[in-house]
């Protein structure tokens, strides 16, 4: 049901009044009415701003957030509010829907966050009024395309590291596309483009008439026909290399059907085939004509250069989205064109010597005329046909016109999505380059931890403990976490480098290695790279709530801190595990009795069985000996699988709040 | 061949309606993407009441987690990509995926393929509130992989396996291929030979 349609409800039951005397039946009791409770003013503290409403207000629409119960869990009992830790001003828009029932959408602000904090409330997107829905689609789809060509570029900018197992083919087709790759790859392109070069200017210097000094009179030819084996050599050169580009490309492409469809490979191959038929057809005169022709197709290797510039892909992509409207250009003009052609051809039909001999003999006068070229071999002479040629001429200014605009328009748009694409993968490596900077500050934090002795169970001396409590709660968290699965498995984390000496061999390349423990970051907007603006949106920061509530002092900051999380390369210490004895390592893992869990919320004593001694397995208490049971106490007692010891927390933290530590698994 | 047909009239049909687009210069359609508003899976959880007395949580404390849990997922749900993600970037070292599946099968009860805010509470009360029977349980429920009741030696391997890759590539001491195999031998080993001593100490306990 609507939302006001509740206000009218009851006028609608008093109007039923009128029904009574034409009831045939007696009418049904009235359901009973519960007392009702008097509507109250409540206050919703949205990150400071006070924001009071009706709660009936609210409760016209139970499916939101703020209309159902899920509001309770940001009550606060103290203050008698309720507090959401969000953007006060996007809370406006949303509390004017529960007042008006409309959904306004803010202009100023970017649509990425506003359908964020729809989505926390609960709104459905389709809920935008019909004043607003235009304008949010269109800044929505804009915004989506913005970020697919991002992902785009990112994934075509993995380039500069190709996985070690690539094929020849594959090698092959990334020189092809990506010739800033490898030396080899460049040479090769410029060497094309050269040819191309070549080719395309002999084509035109053959039709140039050289002197002929020998003869008298001097009879000027082509110099294609004075020097017709020169020009040949050069002709074959050029296929050559052409066709040989040609083959490769097809060998190298993922796709070859792909391949052999897309335009470029039509365009080499028309550029090349001429020449081969004019290889194989005999030279008699029937065929030569038709050989000539084929020659035009010599031209089409110019097209060859939109590889090589990217201008020309530019205008490309212009012309095949803008074909609506260059059809439409198309189509008025040759209405027009047809229209004034007859009525010019009518006009001067009565003349002497007329140029205008038929209607599509006056298609050439109404072309120039349009497009305001006016070459004067044709000119009325007659009143009549001068006035409609003055009126042909002013119409086809605005004919052509018209289309023009949205040409423009579209090209800029393309040629700006270019520049942009451009100048992101320029700084792509800048970018790289910073984030692994800031991160090598606080990458590694784990192992610097276990270098600093901070694991020392012995705890010798007031510097250590110094190092250990510089950590932030989240970070001794984590850390425990690591030793709680390094303890599991026996096993310690190292980096890189002591692990090749271990292994005694150099292992990696140029490959990014993960061994590295998580940073935590400090939360700012800059770690956030937010992808509403443009900027990437696959590097969005996963922050997550699922396995660390930590409640230490009842916030949630450290929740927050994991905000900008990412993985990151090796480290650059070297840490010194060797100097670590490894009989404590044995002695730790020898111990374990319990399942000691990251997640610490203060618990109240009375729950926490006693953390000190090794908690006695519950077990089933049936004495059977099934798989079940057996495989349950042997759970507990395995040394060295999953349960950890409670006295290891028990030192790792201070005793003030009693955590109990549980490690899932 | 009536189909080589039906083709053919299709193509040309579409052949003939772009020619006349383009003739009538009707601009291009909006590609109405229809999955702009895709069905948000939104669930909102049971009154808090309710939770309490389910839980062994405080309303407050159920509150603080209820606000970091719908942070990060406004849907009220998370699904298994998403848990897979969060839960790797706890362990970078290595492989944590594995892992998080059998972790996040065992929050998902009622195997829906999504984790809701009722299950996450749930679990987190048994592990940090349960008696230890109930963590037992739990525990037990998550290495028992298949839900039939009982854990053999392969669930096993799996469990063990998936912790072991967690810790990555650079270990001390080296991590060899039948590391985790040794474990698992071990602890049967270790849980036949302790079977009955350990149910003396059940009982024991239980006595307490």
């Amino acid at each position: 049901m609507a939302a006001g349609v509740a206000t009218w409800l009851p006028f609608a039951r008093a109007a039923a009044v009128g029904w009574l005397p034409l009831a045939q039946q007696p009418l049904p009791p009235a359901p009973g009415v519960k007392a009702s409770r008097g509507d109250e003013v409540l206050v919703v503290n949205v990150s400071g701003r006070r924001f009071e409403t009706w709660k009936n207000t609210l409760d016209r629409y139970p499916d939101t957030l703020l209309g159902s119960s899920e509001k309770e869990f940001f009550y606060d009992a103290d203050s008698g509010e309720y507090f959401f830790d969000r953007d006060p001003d996007m809370f406006r828009h949303v509390l004017n829907f529960y007042r008006t029932g409309r959904l306004h959408c803010p202009r100023q602000e970017c649509i990425q966050a506003f359908d964020e904090e729809l989505a926390f409330y609960g709104l459905v997107p389709e809920l935008v009024g019909d004043c607003c829905l235009e304008e949010y689609r269109d800044r929505k789809k804009e915004n989506a395309e913005r970020l697919a060509e991002d992902e785009e570029a990112e994934q075509a900018g993995d380039g500069p590291i190709l996985p070690a197992g690539s094929s020849l083919r594959q090698r092959l087709w990334r020189a092809f596309e990506n010739p800033h790759t490898s030396t080899a790859a460049l040479v090769f392109y410029y060497v094309t483009g050269f040819f191309i070069a070549v080719s395309v200017i002999a084509n035109v210097v053959e039709t140039i008439p050289c002197r002929g000094p020998t003869r008298r009179p001097p009879r000027e030819q082509p110099c294609g026909d004075r020097f017709p084996l020169a020009f040949f050599c050069m002709d074959t050169a050029c296929v050559l290399i052409f066709t040989g580009e040609y083959l490769l490309r097809l060998f190298a492409a993922p796709s070859r059907c792909r391949f052999l469809r897309s335009v470029m490979s039509l365009i080499d191959v028309v550029a090349i085939l001429p020449y081969y038929i004019g290889l194989f057809v005999p030279k008699n005169e029937d065929v030569s004509g038709a050989f000539v022709t084929l020659r035009v197709f010599r031209v089409f290797r110019i097209f060859k250069f939109s590889r090589h510039s990217q201008g020309l892909r530019i205008l490309g992509y212009t012309l095949k989205s803008c074909a609506s409207e260059l059809g439409f250009l198309l189509f008025s003009l040759t209405m027009a064109i047809i229209i004034f052609a007859t009525v010019m051809f009518y006009a001067e039909k009565g003349t002497n010597k007329t140029n205008f001999t038929s209607i599509p003999a006056a298609f050439w006068y109404t072309i120039v005329t349009m497009t305001t070229l006016g070459y004067g071999d044709m000119v009325p002479s007659t009143i009549a046909g001068k006035i409609f040629g003055s009126i042909c001429s002013l119409s086809g200014v605005l004919v052509i016109a018209l289309p023009v605009p949205v040409i423009v328009s579209n090209f800029s748009r393309i040629y700006h999505q270019n520049q942009r694409a451009d100048k992101r993968r320029a700084q792509q490596k800048v970018r790289l380059a910073r984030i692994r900077l800031a991160k090598s500050g606080t990458t590694n934090a784990f192992l610097q931890y276990k270098q600093n002795g901070g694991l020392e169970d012995s705890g010798s001396g007031e510097e250590q403990a110094l190092c250990v409590r510089n950590r932030s709660a989240f970070e001794q968290q984590h850390h425990h976490l690591l030793h709680c699965l390094e303890k599991t498995t026996c096993h310690e984390f190292t980096d890189e480098l002591t692990f090749s000496e271990t292994l005694g061999a150099v292992s990696l390349g140029g490959r990014t290695s993960r061994s590295t423990s998580v940073s935590s970051q400090p939360v700012g907007p800059g770690s956030l790279l937010s992808s509403c603006c443009p900027r990437r949106a696959k590097r969005r920061a996963i922050r997550l709530a699922n396995s660390t509530a930590s409640v230490s002092r009842g916030s949630m900051q450290e929740l927050d801190t994991l905000a900008g999380l990412r993985r990151s390369p090796a480290p650059q210490s070297r840490s010194s595990l060797n100097a670590k004895p490894h009989d404590s390592l044995d002695l730790n893992c020898e111990s374990r009795d319990f399942v000691a869990a990251i997640i610490s919320i203060p618990t109240p004593p009375a729950n926490t069985p006693d953390e000190s001694q090794p908690s006695s397995p519950g077990g089933s208490g049936r004495a059977s000996s099934t798989v079940r049971n057996s495989s349950l106490a042997g759970l507990l007692h395995a040394p060295p699988l999953g349960p950890l010891g409670s006295h290891l927390t028990s030192e790792l933290w201070p005793k003030k709040e009693r955590t109990l530590c549980l490690l899932s698994g | 061949m009536s189909g080589c047909s039906k083709r053919c009239k299709l193509g040309f049909v579409k052949f003939a309606q772009t020619i006349f687009k383009l003739i009538t210069g009707t601009l291009s359609k909006d590609k109405i993407e229809d999955e702009l508003e895709m069905t948000m899976v939104c669930h909102r959880p049971e009154g808090l009441e309710q939770l309490e007395a389910q839980t062994n949580f405080t309303k407050r404390e159920l509150q603080v987690l209820y606000r970091g849990f719908k942070n990060e997922c406004p849907s009220g749900v998370v699904n298994e990509e998403t848990f897979k993600q969060i839960y790797a970037q706890f362990f970078p070292h290595g492989d944590a995926s594995t892992y998080a599946h059998y972790l996040f099968h065992a929050f998902d009860t009622t195997q829906t393929g999504s984790v809701k805010f009722e299950d996450f509470v749930t679990a987190l009360s048994i592990l940090l509130r349960g008696t230890v029977h109930e963590k037992l349980r739990w525990t037990f429920n998550l290495y028992d992989i298949n839900k039939d009741g009982y854990i053999n030696k392969e669930e096993m391997m799996d469990i063990v396996k998936a912790i072991y890759d967690m810790m990555g590539k650079y270990t001390y001491p080296v991590l060899k291929e039948d590391t985790p195999r040794q474990h698992v031998d071990v602890f049967f080993q270790m849980g036949k030979a302790e079977a009955q001593r350990g149910l003396k100490t059940h009982s024991r306990a239980l006595s307490k």
